[in-house]
């Protein structure tokens, strides 16, 4: 089971250690995490993703709940949310592969964002599960570097009365 | 004004009375400080006593316990201690000197990241990094450590920082906190839900923890099962809430408990929980206590609740505040035949019991020494009824958990973390706290020896709590376990013969009372708690005793 914990901490020092030391000592999950600060200067936003049983997940608000630097938590399930997350790739292309990878940016919506004679940078932003996917594409492509964010994410917007 | 000057004034506000601690270069301002003040000091052996100590003063006062210490390896030094308070929910303030502000992070002499090194066992903790935030800090600490569910909080201040000039001194009315809002009152709902559960229970029980200590809620409580006739029993925690011959009381759970009270919790169709972390050694079968039987929960904390296991009806909340709302509510109930087959349970294991020490103390066992617990009996039927019996970790703690008979003392033990030394500095400290109260510390050769330098802290101040070894000259707990689990493969459990504590009470100017055998307990006893002067009572007990 997963969950995604929409956590709103005050912005000091040491609090994302004081959070993710919480993780640690109760042997919870962090599958995925990102900070950012919020439009209040003194407040800090972290999307935490998490899996595990309903009592573990439980436990996670409660206990995020329980810190002293913790403003707010809200849990949901993904498919309650929009997500997205980021994800750059550097591959090594040659002529034989050139067309090819263009051709599962062009289709998955990815951008080049830098190049040279041998080197070029992908970048795609989607929800994790099609990150991945054309992640999958690059098996047989020389990867040089990856770097991908955390998954970030907001509540799908319902209209309430 | 300095930054240390500020501190103690903060102290003042506060009310505090006395703070337990060990100064090094990085604490000397506020040492000096606090010279200029009323405020007590008591400089005790090793930094860890301090916080035990601090313990003990908090457990007997209700109010929060203070510690003072220097950085680096005094900080360090008071971690196991921190982290007993917390394991028992104990109210506390620790303040850490600390190096340089501008060399920190440098690795300077007797530097040491104490508010990283102690976070997942303190409530909160600060580092001051500015002499104005000093009121507003301690104002913050002082309400986080003794609202909600209790605990130590941590504030290091670099020596620099407790030098610095403070142009004015407001200490806040209150503390501010946007994310701190504990609940006090339990939801009415729930609470009335708990009453219509009581109401339709044919075999109900209350299993009391430390939380109703905490909470100042003893005599709700009491008052509550009276007026409703509902059994009691408690975890180790929780003892001293009930008088062990409370007619509704059937002794402590888990799995040094009384069989009769383990059974009461097995058969009951309705568990209440009260300020009862449903921990392993209480309830080892978590799931088992949900099982055909209807379980509330009640904890100031919430997550607690639903933590080791899923209560049918959650209720959040002070426990006093809870009960306070329990005793307005009126129900029918009759629990009689419960109670008869309770009572009968009880009988039974109590005069098993008696058959047992009399078959040791007739000395039929074929035991050396004395029996430690016709021992125990003895020693707390002898001390005064208010009196404060602090047991220490290892046999003896449950030797006396199970055998200590309280009316209307209190009982204290390092329930949650089980820190071997803690009862002679906590006796300390609950001696300061009150000073009309007898208060006797229970420990066991191993344990005494890990505190034994506080003897002079005692003798010092003139701190008159008493001091009972259980002397088998083995790490009796481990011996036993190996004795079951390796069978009898003994590793690393003889302490030898020494100390001769004989000679140890001459040498801090103490008098030395021994037993030995059955023969005189009641006796050597008697004149031990008499005896105006500090004293060690040594029991000789032999080490296949096994608890």
């Amino acid at each position: 089971m997963k969950k995604i914990y929409s956590v709103f901490v005050e912005n000091r020092a040491g609090v994302l250690c004081k959070v993710a030391g919480l993780f640690w000592r109760r042997c919870f999950n962090i599958d995925s995490l990102a900070v950012g600060e919020t439009d209040d200067k003194t407040v800090s936003h972290m999307i935490i993703v998490s899996s595990g049983e309903k009592n573990t997940l439980e436990q996670i608000e409660k206990q995020l709940n329980k810190k002293l630097d913790v403003i707010k938590v809200k849990t949901y399930d993904e498919q309650d949310t929009v997500c997205r997350e980021l994800m750059m790739i550097k591959v090594k292309y040659n002529r034989s592969n050139r067309r090819d990878i263009m051709e599962n940016c062009s289709i998955m919506g990815a951008q080049i964002i830098d190049m040279s004679g041998s080197f070029m940078t992908i970048q795609i932003c989607d929800t994790p599960e099609r990150v991945q996917m054309f992640l999958n594409t690059f098996r047989t492509i020389s990867i040089v570097e990856i770097t991908r964010t955390g998954t970030l994410a907001v509540p799908k917007c319902i209209e309430t009365q | 004004m300095t930054g240390a000057d500020a501190i103690v004034k903060c102290l003042e506000q506060e009310h505090v009375e006395v703070v337990f601690g060990y100064p090094g270069v990085a604490i000397t301002p506020f040492y000096n400080s606090i010279l200029s003040t009323d405020i007590r000091t008591i400089l005790v052996r090793q930094e860890q006593n301090a916080a035990h100590a601090a313990s003990g003063y908090a457990r007997i006062t209700g109010r929060t316990g203070v510690v003072a210490v220097t950085s680096g390896p005094g900080a360090e030094n008071l971690i196991t201690g921190i982290a007993t308070a917390f394991a028992d929910s104990i109210p506390m303030v620790c303040i850490t000197g600390q190096v340089d502000s501008k060399l920190m992070g440098s690795d300077v002499f007797q530097e040491a990241d104490i508010s990283g090194a102690v976070e997942s066992f303190v409530k909160y903790s600060y580092i001051v990094r500015d002499a104005k935030d000093i009121p507003r800090i301690f104002k913050e600490a002082f309400h986080i450590a003794a609202t909600g569910r209790k605990g130590p909080v941590l504030i290091d201040i670099p020596i620099d920082i407790q030098e610095d000039n403070l142009n004015k001194f407001v200490y806040p009315e209150d503390a501010k906190m946007r994310t701190y809002k504990p609940t006090v009152q339990g939801h009415i709902v729930q609470i009335k839900k708990v009453i219509r559960e009581l109401s339709k229970a044919k075999r109900p029980i209350l299993c009391v923890g430390g939380g109703v200590h905490l909470s100042g809620a003893k005599d709700e409580v009491i008052a509550f099962v009276e007026k409703n006739r509902i059994p009691v029993v408690c975890t180790m925690m929780g003892l001293s809430v009930m008088p062990t011959h409370h007619p509704l009381f059937y002794g402590m759970v888990g799995n040094n408990g009384q069989a009769y009270g383990n059974r009461a919790m097995n058969q009951a169709d309705m568990i209440v929980m009260v300020g009862a972390r449903v921990a392993d050694r209480s309830i080892s079968q978590p799931d088992l206590i949900t099982e055909n039987k209807v379980l509330v929960h009640i904890d100031v904390d919430p997550a607690e609740i639903g933590k080791n296991t899923q209560p049918a009806i959650p209720l959040v909340g002070d426990i006093g505040s809870i009960f306070k709302n329990f005793n307005e509510l009126e129900y029918e109930s009759d629990y009689s035949e419960w109670v008869d087959v309770l009572n009968k349970y009880r009988t039974e294991g109590e005069n098993r019991k008696s058959a047992a020490l009399k078959m040791a103390v007739t000395n039929q066992s074929r035991m050396q020494g004395a029996d430690p617990v016709a021992f125990i009996r003895t020693l707390s039927l002898a001390m005064e009824e208010d009196a404060v019996y602090v047991a220490d970790v290892g046999q003896n703690q449950l030797w006396s958990c199970a055998n200590c008979v309280i009316r209307k003392g209190r009982f204290m033990t390092s329930g949650g973390m089980g820190t071997m030394g803690y009862a002679i500095p906590a006796a300390m400290g609950a001696k300061i706290a009150d000073p009309s109260r007898q208060v006797v510390a229970v420990c066991g050769d191993g344990g005494f020896q890990m505190v034994m330098m506080e003897l002079g802290t005692m003798r010092q101040y003139d701190i008159q709590a008493k001091v009972v070894v259980i002397r088998n000259k083995v790490l009796g707990l481990v011996r036993q376990y190996q004795h079951y689990h390796y069978h009898d493969h003994f590793s690393v459990i003889d302490l030898g013969d020494y100390p001769r504590i004989d000679r140890l009470t001459e040498a801090y100017d103490m008098h030395y009372y021994k037993v030995e055998d059955n023969q005189n307990i009641r006796k050597v006893v008697d004149a031990f708690l008499d005896d105006p002067v500090s004293s060690i009572l040594e029991v000789f007990i032999d080490p296949n005793e096994t608890a």
